[in-house]
Formats: C-alpha cells, structure tokens, sequence
C-alpha cells in the first residue's frame, strides 16, 4: 500500500479527533443518566489537568528544570482570559441576538482569550525562565515557588479583578470539546517537540548540562525556552479553567497546587508523556471516586484524603521511576526490550550527578 | 517487575472504577425526579469538612444532621422522610463546584444546604442555578452570593448590614472617634467589612487612624499590632475569624495595649474565649445569637447540641441549624416536590422562627430584618450587650452595664 | 527608636522558632539532598503532643507553682521531642530509605505524600479546630521604656539559642557529628571508610525532628492557638529560611530564620502589610541573584 503524504496524513487525523470531539460532547448532551453531569465535570477537569501536567513536563521532564510555580503560571492565563472576557468580550457577544451569530462570536472570541492568557503567562514564564541561567536544583525550585506567591499576592491586591472575593461572573463557555482540543494540541506540541532539535537540546540540558555546554547546546536559551513554552500552555489551562469554572479565587492557586501537578508529572514517570497523561487522569479521579469510600466504610468522618494520600505515597514506594518510567505507555504496553533505557536508577533529575559529585 | 507494575496499575484502576459506580440511590428512579419519586426527600449538603475552614464545616454539618434528624423523628416532612447527602469540599473552591455537581447530577438532590466561606458558595452558586436546585447557605455573609441567581438564597445577615451596625454602634454608642483597623487580606469576608466599616465609621464623625493587614493563619501580629499602637487608637476594628482574633487579642495585651477589639460574627465560637480568655476582656463583636439567649426556643437547640456533641454550639452551627429547618418548612409548604416550586416557597418564607432570630427572606434572596446581637466580653465570659432589633433600634439589655 | 526595637524584638522572637525549624531542613536536606516537606507537619505534632500532655498535667498533676510548672514544662518538651524523633525516625524509614538509590525527585513526592498524611491525619484525629495551648509556665509582662514583651519570649529566646548551641556542639564536636559531615560531604566515600551511614542518617532525622519538637512547643507558647495544619506556613517559611542561609548549612540556617522573621516583622507594620507574603519572596529572589547557593552556601564549581 501506497503512504499517503504527510499532509493529508495529518489533516486525515485532525478531522477524525476533532470529529470524535464533537460526537462525545454530542454523546453527553444526548445521554441522560444520573450523574452524567458530575462525570463530565470530572472528564474535563481531567483535561485541564493533563494539559498542566504535559506542559510542566516539557519544563521537568524534558528539560530537567524543577519548578514549582506552575499554579501561578496557570493564575495568570485564568485571570487574564477571565479580565478579556468579563470586561471586553462578554459586553460585545451579549449585543448580538441569540443564534449562530452568538455562537460563532462566542467561541471566537474564547479562543482569542485563552490564547492570550497564555501569552501573558508565557511572558512571566520568561521572567521566571532568567534566574534559572543561575539558579540550579532545589534553588531555582525554591525561586519558582516565590514567584507563583508573588503572583498570588499581587492578583490578591487587585480590586478589579475581585481581589480576595475572587473573580465571579464568568460566563460557562468552555466545554469538553474546547478542553480536549487544547490538551490533544498540548500532547501534540509536546510530543513534536521531543522529535524536534530542540526536544534533543532539552534532553542535553537535563542529562548533563556541562556536556551540552562543551558540545555547543546554549543551554541557558533552552532552559528559557522550555519555561516559554511551559507557562504558555499552562496559561492555556488556566484560561479553559477559568470559562468553565465560571469562578476564580487566589486561593486555588496556592503552592499546593503547584505540587498537585508536580506530583502528577514525577508520579507519571518524569519525561513521559502518556505518564503525565495517565497520573493526570488517576490524580483527577482518586479524590473524586474516594468520596464513595466513606459510605463503603460507614465512618462518620471523612477518610478519603488519607486514603489519597496513603495511595500516593504506596505508589511512590512501589514506582519510584512513576508509573511508566522514562516510556511512554505503547512502549511499556509492548514491551519492547530495544525501547527501555539499560538501568533504570539512572533515571532522575540532571542535576543529581552534579549534586552528589 | 515490569509485569507486576502491569498488574498493580490495572488493580488500581479497577479498584478506582469500582469504587464509583454511578450508584443508584434507593430514591432514584432512572432519569425522572428522584425526589418526587416516593421514599425519604433527598437534600444535599456541601460543606469544609476537611481543609483550613474545617472547623466551620463541621459544625454546620453537626447542626444540619441535627435539626434533620429532629425532624424526621416528628414524622418527617408531608410523612416523608428527609435525606441529607454530604460532601466534603476540603474548603476548595473548585471541590465545592465538584461536590455540588455530584448531588445534584449523580445524586438528584432537590436541594442544597452550604457552604461557610463564601468563596466556595460563590463558585457552586452558578451550578445550583443552571441546574433550578434551590440553594440555601447558612452563613456566607458575602453580598455577591445572593446576586448568582432567584435560586440562591441565604438565611444569614450580609456582610454591609453587619459592618454598617459595627460602625454604627461603635461611633454611636461607645463614642469612639478614633478606631484602627486589622485586615486579613487574604479573605474576602475581612476585605469586605472593612470596606463597610470604614466608610460607616468615617461618616458619623469617626477617624480611621491606623490600618494594617494579615494574612488568615499567620500567627505573629506583633508587628501590625506595634504600628498601630503607635497612632493611639480608643479601639481596634478586627473583622476577622475567631481563629485569627485570640491570638490577636493575646498579643496586643502582650504588647501592653489596652483598647477594646471590635469584630463582626466571624468571632464567633467557644474556642474563642478558650483562646484569647481574660486578654478579651471588653472587646465586643456582633453576632446572629447568643448561646445564652434565655430564649426556649435556643435553649433547647444549645441544649439539645450539647447533649449530642458535647460542645457549645458557635454561630455557624445556630445558622446551619435555621438553614435545614427553613428548607424543611418550604419543602412542607411547596406545591411540587421541584426546584422551581421549591424556590417559590423558599422565597415566601416569612417570620420563621429560627434560632438566629426571626428569618423572613426579601426581595433579594437574603434574610431581611434579622437581628444583631452585641456581645462582649467580660472576665473572660461572653454576656450579652445590645440586641440591635432593625425595627427597634438598639436595646441595651440588662447584663450591659457602662 | 522604640517602635525599631519592638520590631527587632518581635522579629527575633518569631524568627527564633523558624530558625529551629529551618535547621531540620538544612540538616536532612545537608545529608540527603532531600527537601523533607513533612517537616513542618514534624513540627505540628510536637505542638499536639505538647497540648495533650499539658491537659494531663493539669488534671493529674496537683501543686502546679513556681519550680513545679518548670518541671512538667520541662517534662513536656522532653516528651514532645521523644514523639517528634520517633515519628522522623518513622517517616525516614518507612518513606524515605526504600527510596535511597532511586531519583532523588521521588523522595520528594513521598515527602509530600507523607506531608498529606501527617495534615489529614491530624485533622482526622484531632479534629481540625484550633485547640488552645496551655500557659505551662505563669506569663509576665515585662515592659521597659515603652517597648513591651513577656517572659514568653525571652524564654523561646534563650532555649532557641541553647539548642543552637547544643547542634553546632554535636554537628562540629562530636564523632557523630563528624561522621554526619562524612555522609554529607560524601555518601559513598563515607561508607566505603566503615561509617555506617544509614544510622547516621537515622539519627539526623531524629534530631532533626527533635528540634521541631522543641520548636512546636515554644510555638505553642507563643501563639497560644495551635492546628492541625499550623505546619504548613511556618513550615514554608524555615524552608525559605534554610534556603536563604545556604540550605545544608547550620549556622546559615539560624541567620536566614532570623532574617525571615526581621523581614516579616518590619514588613507587617509598614504600609506593605498587604504584599508581606510577597516581599519576603522578592527578598529572596533578590539574594539568590546575588549569591545562588545562599548566604553562606558555598557556591561549588560544576565538575565534568
């Protein structure tokens, strides 16, 4: 059999995903059991996640760079897109009558808003991505963890976006379909990115930073240009949070968060895509489905976050390398000997040679 | 060790899916309204049962488990049983959304009972009002909350009443003219009353003479409490929540300051006395009832709460008490066993005797003409000051003594 | 002139008790390169284990005056810092040594994990609101000129600084202490030289959290109110502390927490009150530009 060419290969494949897209949001709409409404939630809400998840690998998993500041990257596209939206785009969609024309502005114009909660966020991700020329390790994690606060605090200290009363008023126009397209477009970027140069360059940097170095990588341009593209898509879930949860608070983005997704992509298996994917999806559901354990164990108190957090640590003892390793899922789905690194206890930050030396 | 690991996901997996089926309640019957559907009347309750605001959570839970159960053992509603399901939001905005989402689609609740803090109240607010399921919070004082939709309602006073009659009473009453003010930033209730505060206070002659912030759970106010002795306030505003407010008191005594604090409901618990004690002493703040209240009515809740829990109940746990019972009565007077009747007979809800006072709800969803209650704070006890009857004015009572 | 000296004593004070918290964080973090989130859940319970043996004290315990109360205070911490070296030694064990060769970052999320459960499970036992921490030993005020402080404070003054004291005399005077140096300097090397190095890190662990131990319970004087998630802020903030004075550092650590607790200090009463948790932040940031391995870190040349 003749190959198609590339092009038409990929077209083919876009017009099959997002076709599957509109026939499950179409599936949710039709399908009327109880509790469909909270599985879609949850569904989404997975979405976002995996699209936090995949974007901090690029920064950790790819690049070797611990950070521990993606909820600020993710506060600033959520409440960038929600000020366009709220201030400019809402007052505009609402002039128009109801119908098609609605519709079409509407979705239009939450595209240009997430897109540039992102670009936002991708412009702190380049003030965060400068220290890191110095910064090493813990330090530079150290750093990205003060920055998501000062983030925090500054959106804490502005009146017109809701301050401490938080952002509310915005309007529900995220759906499933928009969450899934940005995170199989995250997937996508990401994985390119892995095959590209510059996914060769991020591999340089983390494995041995000095070898890179002498080998004529500009280390100090990729580490910037992973926390770029890092932040920009993490503004970008910040953005599709923010028009589904039609609420915003300071609070959600507190460091916990941070770790909330840092633990994603270390559990997943650092450098992993479809790990990053597969913890998002467990960590997004563990709590959720734990709300079930306190009736199966008649307590009066509410055991599930110690059932989470007994879970994550049982997980981690077991899987220290996460859930697949440095592989991706086909990869340790097949078994294919020639695909899995030699010695696994290599695998880990960069850095740690440098460290322990 | 690649097969096990195999095997350990696909276990964790399936013990993941097990765990939640989409349960068919007993009540439910397929995609109809399980409410109306015979068996007990499913109610849905969010709330901070884990989390920072726990402590708040879990007496509002205590106090709507309460007054359910009581009324179940008088027979019920209509001859019905009532059926709270309860979620836990870990005092997270977005668990708050997940946990109402849950109720109301897996779950089928004709109402929903939460939550303390208002900023989860405002993120689940929207969801109850696409999904027409009345919502009710007992103590989100947040003006904002009300304003998500003709579904939301609340059976507490707002944040701008409360500040407005700190102000007041203390420019009136106490003769204050120059006050300072603690904020704790981080919380939108503190942000709020000070807004109000200030602008009441500066209004009836007052003058704000030192401000400064804190954020919710730090534990050192030296700081702020030193700069703002250095302006010589009469008194400190302190709108903030009783966990912060002990420590506040402890250390401004320690810092040799001798002014009265004064603060909204946010105050309000035993732990508060416990904590703070005799450093308290002639600071005052309003509340919704007051525990002593010679009232058989909030007698027999105090005593009844502690018989079954064995603590005081705070101000959250009189609020969450009135929430359920208010839902009840307009769950009995409602036509349909529906949102939308439901939220008609929420709305009509006039002189309802509640534990906080009378609860009429107005126009705009929220309890109007309720009753605010001054206590302060004396050798280390809690006695009754004014009560500010909006229709009377304000009472000094007995036990206040100048 | 006053107002300065109230700010520096308050400082000093709070910055104390982050100090001895920060040195658990340098020491573990010294020896193992591991950021031990669940320290300042370590920290919590050494406060917890403080409350629940003063409500026993006060109730079995009759003459409580004078050189008495200094007694079961004494005996309190004592048990405090027994509780909190057990459950380190614990959480080293059980979490952390199963991960000894394999990447550093998965300590770290089992750091967290433990973190969780230490929170969670505190607000499962203990119930999540504030207790009340009790005065084991009478409170004066003692005022000079027109600065104000108590008794309190100096206390947790003197026994921070006796504790400090106590580790640089353990860490630099002892052979524990020189074999503790060994490991950190070089886990390997160390071991191949006979230094039993998992029992070193054992006992790093329990003394480290002891320290948080000693820390909880003067917390728990200071502040009078203690939770289940107390651990958290405090936590973060000797992290930042340690980090500041070169992280694996002692003497580092004692001046990045005073630091910290200067800093907060002459922030909270300023006009910036609002963006205090920010400032000290931008502090930080603005030192590690200057100096990336902290204050008193040394800065080592990368090696190929």
């Amino acid at each position: 059999m003749k190959r198609l060419p590339w092009w038409l290969r990929d077209f083919l494949y876009a017009t099959v995903f997002i076709a599957a897209l509109i026939g499950i949001s179409y599936a949710f709409d039709i399908i009327h059991i109880s509790g469909i409404v909270y599985y879609q939630r949850i569904i989404i809400l997975m979405g976002i996640n995996i699209i936090l998840a995949v974007s901090l690998n690029i920064i950790s998993g790819h690049a070797g760079q611990f950070s521990l500041g993606h909820a600020g990257f993710m506060a600033i596209g959520a409440y960038f897109a929600a000020f366009l939206t709220v201030y400019y785009f809402m007052p505009y969609v609402n002039r128009f009558p109801e119908g098609t024309q609605q519709w079409v502005m509407q979705n239009a114009l939450l595209l240009v808003a997430i897109l540039f909660g992102g670009v936002a966020a991708a412009v702190a991700g380049y003030l965060v991505g400068l220290p890191s020329l110095r910064l090493r390790g813990d330090y530079l994690a150290i750093v990205t963890l003060g920055f998501g606060e000062i983030i925090r605090v500054i959106i804490l200290n502005i009146d017109k976006i809701g301050a401490a009363r938080g952002f509310s008023g915005i309007p529900n126009w995220a759906n499933f379909f928009w969450v899934y397209l940005f995170a199989g477009i995250t997937v996508l970027i990401s994985w390119r990115l892995v095959q590209s140069s510059v996914g060769r360059a991020f591999l340089a940097v983390r494995e041995d930073q000095i070898a890179a170095e002498a080998m004529g990588v500009d280390t100090t341009k990729y580490k910037v240009k992973a926390f770029i593209i890092g932040s920009f898509l993490a503004g970008v879930a910040g953005g599709l949070f923010a028009h589904f949860m039609m609420y915003l608070n300071p609070d959600m983005f507190r460091f916990l968060k941070s770790f909330e997704v840092v633990v994603m992509v270390v559990l997943g298996g650092l450098g992993s895509i479809s790990g990053s994917i597969v913890a998002a999806v467990i960590l997004t559901f563990l709590p959720e489905g734990l709300r079930a354990a306190k009736g199966f164990l008649h307590m009066e108190k509410d055991p599930r976050m110690l059932i989470y957090s007994i879970t994550l640590i049982v997980l981690m003892l077991t899987r220290p390398q996460g859930l697949l390793g440095r592989r991706e899922l086909w990869q340790v789905l097949a078994r294919r000997k020639d695909t899995i690194p030699t010695d696994e206890r290599d695998e880990g930050q960069g850095t740690d040679a440098a460290a322990r030396s | 060790m690649r097969r096990n690991f195999l095997k350990f996901l696909t276990i964790t997996l399936a013990v993941a899916l097990v765990g939640c089926p989409p349960k068919n309640e007993s009540a439910s019957g397929g995609n109809g309204n399980p409410a109306s559907s015979g068996g007990d009347i499913l109610i849905g309750e969010y709330g901070s049962l884990t989390g920072a605001q726990a402590t708040f959570g879990q007496s509002t839970h205590n106090a709507i488990m309460m007054a359910i159960d009581e009324i179940n053992a008088n027979g019920g509603v209509n001859g019905r049983k009532i059926k709270v399901l309860t979620e836990d939001d870990q005092s997270k905005q977005e668990e708050a959304a997940n946990a109402v989402t849950k109720l109301i689609s897996q779950n089928g609740v004709l109402a929903v009972l939460g939550e303390v803090a208002s900023s989860c109240s405002l993120a689940a607010a929207p969801i109850c009002q696409a999904n027409k399921v009345p919502m009710i919070t007992p103590s989100s004082t947040n003006p904002e909350i009300t304003k998500k939709g003709d579904y939301i309602f609340r059976v507490c006073f707002t944040d701008d009443y409360q500040g407005e009659n700190i102000a007041k009473y203390a420019a009136t009453q106490l003769h204050i003219k120059r006050a300072a003010i603690l904020t704790d930033v981080k919380n939108d209730y503190s942000t709020g009353l000070t807004t109000t505060i200030t602008r009441v206070f500066t209004s009836l002659g007052g003058q704000i003479v030192g401000t400064a912030s804190y954020s919710n759970g730090d534990s050192d106010f030296r700081s702020q409490l030193t700069s703002v002795r250095s302006k010589n306030p009469e008194a400190i505003f302190v709108p903030g929540y009783y966990t912060d407010v002990g420590q506040i008191a402890i250390q401004s005594r320690d810092l040799g300051m001798k002014q009265p604090l004064l603060g909204g409901d946010g105050w309000e618990s035993p732990k508060l006395i416990e904590i703070g004690g005799r450093a308290l002493d002639g600071s005052m703040y309003t509340n919704h009832y007051f525990y002593a209240d010679p009232n058989p009515l909030v007698r027999n809740f105090v005593q009844k709460y502690k018989d079954r829990y064995g603590a005081i109940p705070d101000g959250m746990a009189a609020l969450g008490y009135d929430a359920a019972r208010v839902l009840a009565d307009a769950i009995k007077r409602a036509k349909k066993l529906d949102g939308p009747s439901l939220k008609d007979a929420i709305a009509e809800t006039k002189n309802f005797p509640g534990v906080t006072g009378t609860i009429t709800i107005g126009p705009d969803r929220d309890a109007i003409g309720k009753k605010i209650i001054i206590e302060e704070v004396k050798n280390g006890q809690l006695t009754l000051r004014a009560t500010i009857d909006p229709t009377g004015g304000t009472t000094p009572t007995a036990t206040a003594a100048q | 002139m006053q107002l300065l000296l109230q700010i520096l004593l308050n400082g000093i004070a709070v910055g104390a008790i982050y100090a001895l918290i920060a040195l658990g964080y340098t020491m573990v973090y010294g020896i193992l390169k591991l950021i031990n989130f669940a320290h300042g859940d370590v920290f919590m319970l050494g406060s917890f284990t403080g409350f629940y043996a003063g409500l026993w004290a006060a109730a079995h315990i009759r003459n409580q005056s004078g050189a008495m109360s200094w007694l079961v205070a004494g005996g309190i911490m004592l048990l405090a810092m027994a509780v909190c070296a057990i459950t380190g030694y614990l959480i080293e064990r059980i979490a952390y040594r199963p991960l000894r060769n394999a990447p550093r970052i998965a300590s770290l999320i089992t750091a967290i994990g433990v973190s969780f459960f230490l929170e969670y499970g505190g607000q499962f036992v203990f119930g999540p609101d504030p207790k009340f921490f009790p005065n084991l030993i009478e409170k004066h005020l003692i005022q000079v000129g027109g600065t104000a402080t108590t008794n309190y404070q100096l206390i947790v003054l003197v026994l921070a600084i006796v504790f400090m004291a106590l580790l640089q005399y353990i860490v630099y005077g002892t052979k524990f202490g020189r074999a503790m140096r060994a490991v950190s300097f070089n886990y390997e090397t160390a071991a191949l030289m006979g230094i039993p190095t998992d029992r070193i890190i054992s006992m790093t662990f329990i003394i480290g959290s002891a320290l948080a131990g000693v820390g909880g319970i003067l917390y728990g004087l200071l502040y009078s109110k203690i939770d289940p998630l107390m651990g958290i802020l405090p936590g973060l903030k000797a992290f930042i502390a340690a980090v500041l004075g070169g992280i694996g550092n002692v003497p580092g650590a004692v001046v990045g927490g005073l630091l910290m607790g200067l800093i907060e200090s002459f922030l909270g009463g300023s006009r910036f009150s609002n963006f205090t948790p920010a400032i000290s932040f931008v502090i930080l940031i603005g030192i590690l530009l200057f100096r990336p391995s902290g204050l008193f870190g040394k800065y080592e040349a990368e090696k190929v």
